[in-house]
């Protein structure tokens, strides 16, 4: 994507196949419902056609433009703004280091430049095997867990080095993983349908990982005296506690 | 009713500090929104009526829209987005028997460096927000809300479409929702990361399918907003307060007040970095950081608090001097911060503020929009200023650039972006102007960054007790 082409112009993009297009169509109709303006529906709409292709291609731009009645270059203006999509095939399960401040100071960096040098791939890169890909991302909204990896945008919490490691060998050698907070991990494509606004039909998915995690309960325990104040409960076992 | 009853905050107000150490958390904080957050099915609807969910709905729809509108704005309800705009008022901006639709936007975009409350909130408990929108759009005589949730979060979105499913199945969304013939549809729409989409017109025009960048205001979007229709654009945690506020009367919610009177209400405070118990802390309005740590178990072993965000990274840092600045509006304004979300993030004497806020100059330069020039081109000439004196390359006359850069971004920038961009450079500069000119002298950061990792003190150093 980052080619300039000079001279000749590119050729539209190619459509979808046909029963892919139907299906999509129907989707995308189901999307457009939601919104009393279509052009909201822009946003889902990519969520979808990463769904697709795993990233959004030039089709799936195409595919927005002609639903909604825009341009291509409308699209392209948008699906180019947002950082969750994806502009080249990358892996089934996107790999995110949370290094803003907080969580970088608390250990992200490491556990960062860690992951790095285990997969072999720099920022932005997927595995040779087609796996994983390997980005830093901002703030995640979960400082009390930190330092967190975010893997296809479920958590997971209180991260070091080594349990970053042992998370990717996990998903590489095509294992269940479960986040702390979260459903058991699901493929980038997968993910991006729940994106799109599709409910995620898996059973127990919603019920996952129960109602809060421990840091979210730290002040509730306090108030309900089930935890002394001024002492501290170890960071792993606070997590037992909770039956997690 | 395992809730801690209301706190009587006249006595307590006016108190001298408590004795350290001897902070009564049962006294201290006041779980409503987190309540039941430790029971294994709250964020379900069954789980949200059993604690009296959706109680306040009907005792809302009762009332007159202006008379609710009125009450809530008596309660004193400020927005908890950061900006602490009356909730009420925000109401009452909206023109009645115009004609034209109404909507709710509620801003669940939630990323602020250092802030989460919403997520965690809207992961055990996305029905107290359904039933405050439910509220809020009878006010406003609204018959369509959105839910703006940031993309980065699926387990919460997955809870937010059971959750509207299940308050559709139940009638409290769909036709009649808001009475006979008045319905209310809600729409849950996933963001696809962009930090500037929390500033609310960007998250309109994000929400209209478009690139997300602030409008040039006036219109507000009161007038002009979603769809160039009237619209309310509130925080996830504001909304979610309305049901409590409505069922337990405003004198209750007037009554939780630590602080000033102007600041009434419950909130959540978020502690994070080198505390030695992370997490949510309900508490109302006016509660101290040495409270919280007191009661909490301070900083981590054996360390001390160096600096501090009362309210994301955005809000000018404080420091160990300001441990008994009272967490309201009035309070850490006049302590020359904001009070912002009150996500409090605490970094203790082995972190290096440079690279703090190196780091988040980082993210201010790669979030902003570039519709404006001061913020667009000062955020990416403060990353590289800000990455030299880290490394020590720098000369002392690019400390004075750095404040004229954020002094040219501070209040000139299209949005308040720019503002929080300076805010960080400004404030370090302020405290810790010798840790910076250390960096230029040493030729180089004079911090060992393993030393700050949550690991650095070895696993087992936690299971000490610690006097706060």
């Amino acid at each position: 994507m980052t080619s300039v082409e000079m001279g000749i112009p590119e050729m539209p993009a190619p459509d979808y196949p046909a029963e892919v297009r139907e299906r999509l169509e129907a989707e995308a109709r189901a999307i457009i419902a939601r919104y009393p303006d279509s052009r909201s529906a822009l946003l889902p709409m990519l969520h979808l056609v990463q769904s697709e292709e795993g990233h959004v291609t030039r089709t799936g731009q195409r595919f927005c433009a002609e639903m909604l009645e825009l341009t291509t270059a409308e699209v392209n203006a948008v699906a180019t703004f947002y950082t969750m999509y994806r502009r080249k095939p990358s892996g089934d399960y996107q790999v995110g280091v949370c290094t803003n401040t907080l969580c970088a100071v608390m250990g992200g960096d490491a556990i960062y430049a860690s992951l790095r040098e285990h997969l072999g791939v720099g920022d932005g890169e997927t595995t040779e095997d087609g796996k994983i890909t390997l980005e830093h991302v901002e703030c995640n909204a979960a400082c009390d867990f930190a330092p967190v990896v975010m893997v296809n945008w479920e958590f997971f919490d209180n991260q070091t080095p080594e349990s970053a490691r042992a998370l990717v060998d996990e998903l590489r050698a095509g294992r269940e993983v479960t986040p702390t907070r979260g459903a058991p991990l699901c493929t980038f494509k997968e993910t991006a349908r729940v994106l799109a606004g599709f409910p995620d039909e898996r059973p127990g998915a919603v019920e996952a990982s129960g109602s809060a995690g421990p840091a979210s309960l730290a002040g509730l325990r306090l108030a309900k005296g089930e935890s002394t104040p001024g002492v501290v409960a170890p960071r792993d076992a606070a997590s037992d506690e909770e039956g997690k | 009713m395992t809730t801690v009853a209301p706190h009587d905050g006249e006595q307590d107000g006016t108190s001298p500090q408590p004795e350290r150490g001897s902070a009564d958390p049962q006294k201290l904080l006041t779980p409503v929104l987190s309540a039941h957050w430790d029971e294994p099915d709250s964020y379900t609807l069954a789980g949200y009526r059993r604690h009296g969910g959706y109680r306040a709905l009907p005792k809302a729809l009762a009332m007159d829209p202006d008379d609710l509108i009125a009450y809530v704005k008596d309660a004193g309800l400020r927005g908890r987005g950061g900006a602490g705009f009356p909730t009420g008022m925000k109401w009452q901006f909206i023109p009645q028997g115009d004609g034209k639709p109404h909507y709710l936007v509620v801003n669940a975009d939630e990323s602020e460096p250092g802030t989460c409350k919403d997520i965690p909130l809207l992961f055990a408990n996305p029905h107290s927000l359904i039933e405050g929108i439910v509220i809020a759009c009878h006010a406003i005589r609204s018959n369509h809300a959105f839910i703006y949730l940031r993309g980065e979060v699926v387990p919460v979105l997955r809870r937010l479409h059971e959750a509207v499913r299940e308050a559709y199945e139940a009638g409290y969304l769909g036709p009649d929702a808001l009475g006979p013939g008045k319905g209310l549809e809600l729409t849950v729409h996933a963001g696809a990361g962009a930090y500037i989409c929390g500033e609310e017109t960007a998250l309109l025009d994000s929400l209209e399918g478009r690139r997300g960048q602030p409008r040039l205001r006036p219109p507000f979007p009161a007038v002009a907003g979603l769809y160039a229709c009237p619209t309310v654009v509130n925080n996830v945690e504001s909304i979610a307060s309305v049901p409590a506020l409505v069922d337990r009367g405003k004198d209750w919610f007037r009554s939780l007040a630590l602080g000033s009177e102007k600041s009434p209400g419950f909130t959540l405070y978020s502690l994070s970095g080198h505390v030695a118990r992370p997490g949510q802390y309900e508490a109302p309005l006016g509660i101290t950081l040495r409270q919280l740590l007191d009661m909490s178990g301070g900083m981590r072993p054996g360390h001390r608090l160096k600096f501090w965000t009362p309210g994301g990274s955005s809000t000018p840092l404080l420091t160990d001097e300001h441990l008994d600045v009272p967490l309201d509006y009035e309070g850490v304004g006049n302590a020359g911060s904001m009070l912002g979300t009150k996500a409090l993030q605490c970094f203790d004497e082995t972190t290096c503020v440079v690279r703090a806020v190196t780091r988040w100059t980082e993210f201010y330069a790669h979030e902003s929009c570039g519709k404006c020039t001061p913020c667009r081109e000062g955020t990416y000439w403060l990353v590289q200023l800000m990455r030299d004196i880290e490394a020590g390359k720098a000369s002392s006359a690019d400390l004075d650039k750095i404040a004229d850069i954020a002094d040219n971004i501070n209040g000139k920038s299209f949005c308040a972006l720019g503002d929080g961009a300076a805010s960080p450079i400004f404030s370090s500069l302020k405290y810790f102007r010798d840790e910076y000119e250390a960096h230029l002298a040493g030729r180089g950061c004079p911090f060992d960054p393993e030393k700050s990792t949550a690991w650095a003190d070895g696993p087992s150093s936690a299971h000490l007790e610690v006097n706060a």
